[in-house]
């Protein structure tokens, strides 16, 4: 389990994170929602150990990130799995060698058993023919498939991704979605998802955490979304007619 | 930065990869244009040598013995190194900056790779073989020289051949190589940290490259004064 305590970050005069307090539990799908600028980028990078907080704690299955050692802090992150917004893949690299580096850097596996896994998650993610590819040959979609490959071929203990849907067309997007959600269940592992896709949050939100102006607004799951009557969830999730309208079956088919 | 370079070292069968990559960018990606630029200033050294002694008393192997000394002296270890730090400062600077716009160091960093090891390191390494660009410089910066003194019949083979061989203090080419190990390290270290700890979009990355070009020049130029000082005077 990931336990966050009351943390709190600022860059300079501007105070990013103001005393934010969750959980987020094994074998869920969690995700943070929010408008642009309300903190969600910074929260993720404070979980990952890229920003540290001026206050609080972040404890992975019971101990303090702050308090680890370096070694430790690179063996903790060793067993994380991150999908960047825009992939981060290495762009010298080809896809089949962008998937493999985490094996390269840190197993001592014999060639052709790296070359093995890859090729399990690459099929894994739908990907069987783009060992070869460079990152550039690839469109957004694919690319944020390696990205997730890259991010699981290791085998994860925490999988974080920072908006894994964004400028991808729906039908890609919820592809996306439901390869998390999948992967989640299947290694049974903590996945955070940073995202202001409502597709996502209806789809695949287990545990939802909507941040405001950074400070945590509200937390609940897709079930209670729909019911929940905190205006500053309702104005955000439900600004579109569409969704407003989502909302009112929802409400009616479940009275 | 320099001290975080050495701790927590890459894996050696990754380092090794890296290593030989940033030798054939760096070091042997250069050697064209170090040798074209050597051989023809070389030249232009000896024309303009060869046209300012206009003294009948002054002895003809004198070019080449100028020559020798411009080349070894100042114009292999320095003026190469300025241009350099334009090829492969701007490279360096350009290719780390990218990587942090596109999140690729914090990809490494949540891995919990050593990004200054993994990324800055293998360079300082492949510049340690610098020495050797600038030693195909001297050689080459002569032989332009005496190219030009011969063809351009400002004085013979032998009179070329003489001068360059006169009055030779070997220390002189300690010298050029205790500078050029100097400028490999500055070579190695600014682009670098221009590149890797700087902030904002494609626009920053452009702006850091000049500004890490500016600053090596301007480190490489101090330093040249203060080594020409303290091991020459």
């Amino acid at each position: 389990m990931i336990e966050v305590n009351n943390i709190e970050k600022s860059f300079g005069d501007a105070h990013i994170l103001k005393g934010i307090s969750t959980t987020f539990e094994k074998g869920k799908t969690s995700l943070v929602i929010g408008q642009s600028g309300s903190g969600k980028t910074v929260f993720l990078k404070c979980l990952l150990g890229l920003f540290t907080p001026e206050s609080g704690t972040i404890s992975y299955d019971g101990k303090i990130y702050a308090q680890l050692s370096d070694d430790e802090k690179r063996n903790l992150r060793a067993k994380m799995g991150m999908v960047f917004q825009g992939s981060a893949l290495f762009d010298s690299m080809t896809i089949a060698e962008n998937v493999m580096f985490p094996l390269r850097m840190f197993t001592k596996q014999s060639k052709s058993e790296m070359e093995d896994r890859v090729n399990f998650v690459l099929n894994r993610v739908n990907l069987p023919d783009a060992h070869h590819k460079m990152p550039s040959e690839a469109s957004g979609g694919m690319q944020k498939r390696v990205a997730i490959a890259r991010a699981i071929v290791n085998k994860p203990k925490y999988l974080f991704c920072d908006e894994p849907n964004s400028g991808l067309d729906p039908k890609t997007a919820m592809v996306i979605d439901n390869l998390i959600q999948e992967i989640t269940d299947e290694y049974n592992i903590i996945t955070v998802i940073n995202s202001h896709d409502m597709n996502s949050v209806m789809e695949i939100g287990e545990k939802i955490v909507f941040l405001k102006d950074g400070i945590k607004a509200w937390e609940g799951s897709k079930e209670t979304i729909f019911k929940t009557d905190n205006e500053v969830v309702t104005d955000f999730v439900y600004s579109s007619e569409l969704f407003k309208k989502v909302r009112k079956m929802y409400i009616e088919e479940n009275e | 930065m320099i001290a975080e370079m050495f701790r927590k070292p890459t894996k050696w069968s990754v380092m090794r990869t890296l290593i030989l990559k940033d030798i054939d960018d760096l070091i042997i990606g250069s050697l064209g244009i170090v040798a074209f630029i050597s051989f023809f200033v070389g030249g232009v050294v000896t024309i303009q040598t060869a046209l300012n002694i206009s003294n009948p008393l002054i002895p003809k192997y004198l070019v080449g013995f100028a020559t020798r000394q411009s080349v070894i002296l100042e114009f292999a270890p320095t003026f190469i190194s300025i241009i350099i730090a334009g090829k492969v400062g701007s490279f360096i600077t350009s290719s780390i900056g990218t990587m942090r716009v596109t999140e690729q160091i914090d990809a490494l960093e949540v891995m919990g790779i050593n990004a200054l090891n993994y990324l800055v390191f293998p360079k300082f390494i492949a510049l340690m073989l610098y020495p050797f660009v600038i030693s195909i410089a001297m050689f080459l910066g002569v032989i332009g020289g005496m190219a030009a003194c011969v063809y351009g019949g400002f004085s013979t083979l032998e009179d070329y051949i003489t001068g360059v061989q006169t009055d030779f203090i070997p220390f002189h080419i300690a010298y050029a190589f205790i500078k050029t190990i100097v400028f490999a390290f500055l070579l190695a270290t600014i682009p670098s940290f221009y590149g890797f700890y700087m902030k904002g979009g494609a626009l920053e990355v452009g702006k850091a490259s000049t500004t890490s070009f500016v600053w090596t020049s301007v480190m490489i130029i101090l330093l040249n004064y203060i080594l020409t000082q303290m091991l020459l005077s």
